[in-house]
């Protein structure tokens, strides 16, 4: 095998057909950037999951002297009631992790810091707010267990699971990172394609070459590697820009424009980069070889 | 070298076979001139000499080889064995003289020492030393041929396949072309030539293989071209 001979076969053909080679440099790019883009919205989704999971806790509200939901017809919640609720809830372990009580008071406080820049404190008055039970759980998705054995028990006004608004936030960008997977798709569909005709364009420009070639007995993967090699040159540019595109988006939208805005909320970190980008690189280049592959296979038989 | 045995030869969407039953054989160092209208077959036994076509029936020895047995990798070893000379030439005209002669020893991974030392050597078989640097289309037919007949032969191949490789020359330039493939002949390689070229074959008398239809119609020694053409 001679190196240079391959190299300048190379560098020949992608010059010769330098319109294509772009065309396919362009699509790799924006067809990967997009299936990288889906890839790091499928992580943050799971950096967000894990980080609000961590924080989220069922709330079991007590009735209160103005609760009118049916459990509540005897009136505000006993201590004893109180006491039951807290000794099952404790018996639940090790589904539950940690039980807390907040009482009507308490309850008062943290709603007069969670809204004191707004008039509204001023209209409510601490027995408004029922007192309450916050479980956190080992296993935030076993919110059912806690539900059925707790909702409409006399003296509970409502089990509220906070990961239920927050799993309407997820699956709303899990609806995102499916539309920009199926755009990643099909724009990959639309590369290999466009790849199966550049290297046909390339095969006829050539053909005068590959048909000595066959005649002095080159072997067949003498023939194809300049082909096969010029794809995997075009689509490995094309990967590259692509991942330039993604660590532009980590260093300018994620760490400088959200992550400031949205300090209540984790992001992706360069871990994650880390992981996409060589998946990139891999789905390019190997879509870009097979393609080009299966296109010699055809034009370029012995 | 070459045994041709019951070959049938029956390309698809034809009803009559391109070659029908042939049997033929010819031996090392010989030089075989095939000759016959156009569509009898002449083309036909030279590509299945290459196994660019495989028989229908029948089979094909060449240089020790049954090619129907010839698996698909080993093929270009097969025509690393063959050169090949055509009418039309089939330079690359953005190659000089002498790379177009070396891009035949490059494809098969020939070290670049080799290249160099042979390449010089073979163009001076075929008198093309001191153009070395000239492209293609700046030498006449006859030289282009040279060109041609340097790069089928650079490999010391044990076979040389002509087709008409006179077809697009003078007859003053083709009795040069005819004394270059004798005299390579004469190293020791077998040709076989297709011709429509009477003079050429009458003034050699060499051994002809006429064909007509499908069919070898006369295999003589020392022949000329025909009888009542």
């Amino acid at each position: 095998m001679r190196a240079n001979f391959v190299a300048s076969e190379v560098s020949s053909g992608i010059r010769r057909n330098l319109t294509m080679t772009m065309a396919v440099v362009i699509t790799v790019a924006v067809s990967l950037g997009l299936f990288g883009a889906s890839m790091l919205v499928r992580a943050q989704v799971s950096t967000m999951k894990d980080f609000w999971y961590d924080k989220v806790e069922v709330s079991i509200f007590l009735c209160g002297k103005g609760s009118d939901t049916p459990s509540c017809a005897g009136g505000p919640v006993t201590k004893a009631q109180r006491d039951q609720i807290k000794a099952d809830l404790e018996s639940l372990k090790p589904l539950v992790d940690s039980v807390y009580y907040e009482s009507q008071a308490e309850a008062f406080a943290r709603f007069q810091e969670q809204f004191k820049n707004s008039p509204i404190v001023d209209n409510v008055k601490p027995t408004a707010l029922p007192e309450s039970f916050r479980v956190k759980l080992s296993d935030p998705t076993k919110y059912d267990v806690v539900a059925s054995a707790f909702a409409g028990r006399p003296g509970i006004e409502q089990v509220n699971d906070q990961r239920k608004i927050l799993d309407k936030f997820f699956r709303l960008l899990g609806g995102l990172q499916l539309i920009a997977l199926l755009i990643a798709l099909s724009m990959l569909v639309v590369t290999v394609l466009l790849i199966v005709n550049t290297m046909r364009v390339a095969a006829f420009s050539r053909r005068r070459e590959t048909s000595i070639m066959r005649l002095v007995g080159a072997s067949n993967f003498y023939i194809q590697l300049p082909f096969l090699l010029e794809a995997a040159v075009a689509a490995g540019i094309g990967a590259i820009l692509a991942v330039v595109g993604l660590v532009f988006v980590k260093i300018i939208v994620i760490d400088q424009v959200l992550a400031p805005s949205f300090q209540f909320t984790a992001f992706v970190g360069w871990d994650a980069v880390l992981a996409i980008a060589p998946l990139m690189i891999l789905v390019g280049v190997g879509l870009a070889a097979i393609a080009a592959f299966f296109t010699l296979r055809k034009y370029l038989r012995v | 070298m070459i045994l041709f045995d019951g070959v049938t030869k029956l390309y698809a969407n034809q009803e009559r076979p391109a070659l029908d039953e042939v049997s033929l054989e010819i031996e090392k160092g010989e030089f075989v001139f095939l000759v016959g209208p156009s569509g009898s077959g002449k083309s036909t036994f030279l590509r299945l000499v290459l196994r660019e076509e495989r028989p229908t029936k029948g089979q094909v020895w060449v240089a020790g080889k049954e090619l129907n047995r010839l698996s698909n990798w080993k093929i270009p070893a097969l025509r690393r064995q063959i050169g090949t000379v055509f009418q039309d030439f089939r330079l690359l005209p953005n190659k000089t003289v002498a790379e177009n002669v070396a891009f035949a020893l490059e494809v098969i991974g020939k070290p670049a020492s080799h290249i160099r030392k042979v390449v010089p050597e073979v163009l001076e078989v075929v008198g093309l030393e001191g153009k070395e640097e000239r492209r293609p289309d700046e030498l006449s037919g006859g030289e282009q041929q040279r060109v041609a007949i340097a790069r089928a032969f650079v490999n010391r191949p044990i076979l040389l396949i002509a087709d008409e490789p006179t077809g697009n020359l003078d007859p003053g330039t083709s009795v040069g072309i005819m004394k270059l493939l004798d005299r390579i002949n004469q190293l020791g390689t077998t040709v076989v030539m297709s011709t429509h070229d009477q003079a050429i074959v009458d003034q050699m008398r060499r051994r002809v293989i006429e064909l007509e239809g499908g069919h070898v119609v006369r295999d003589q020694s020392r022949g000329v071209y025909g009888y009542a053409r």
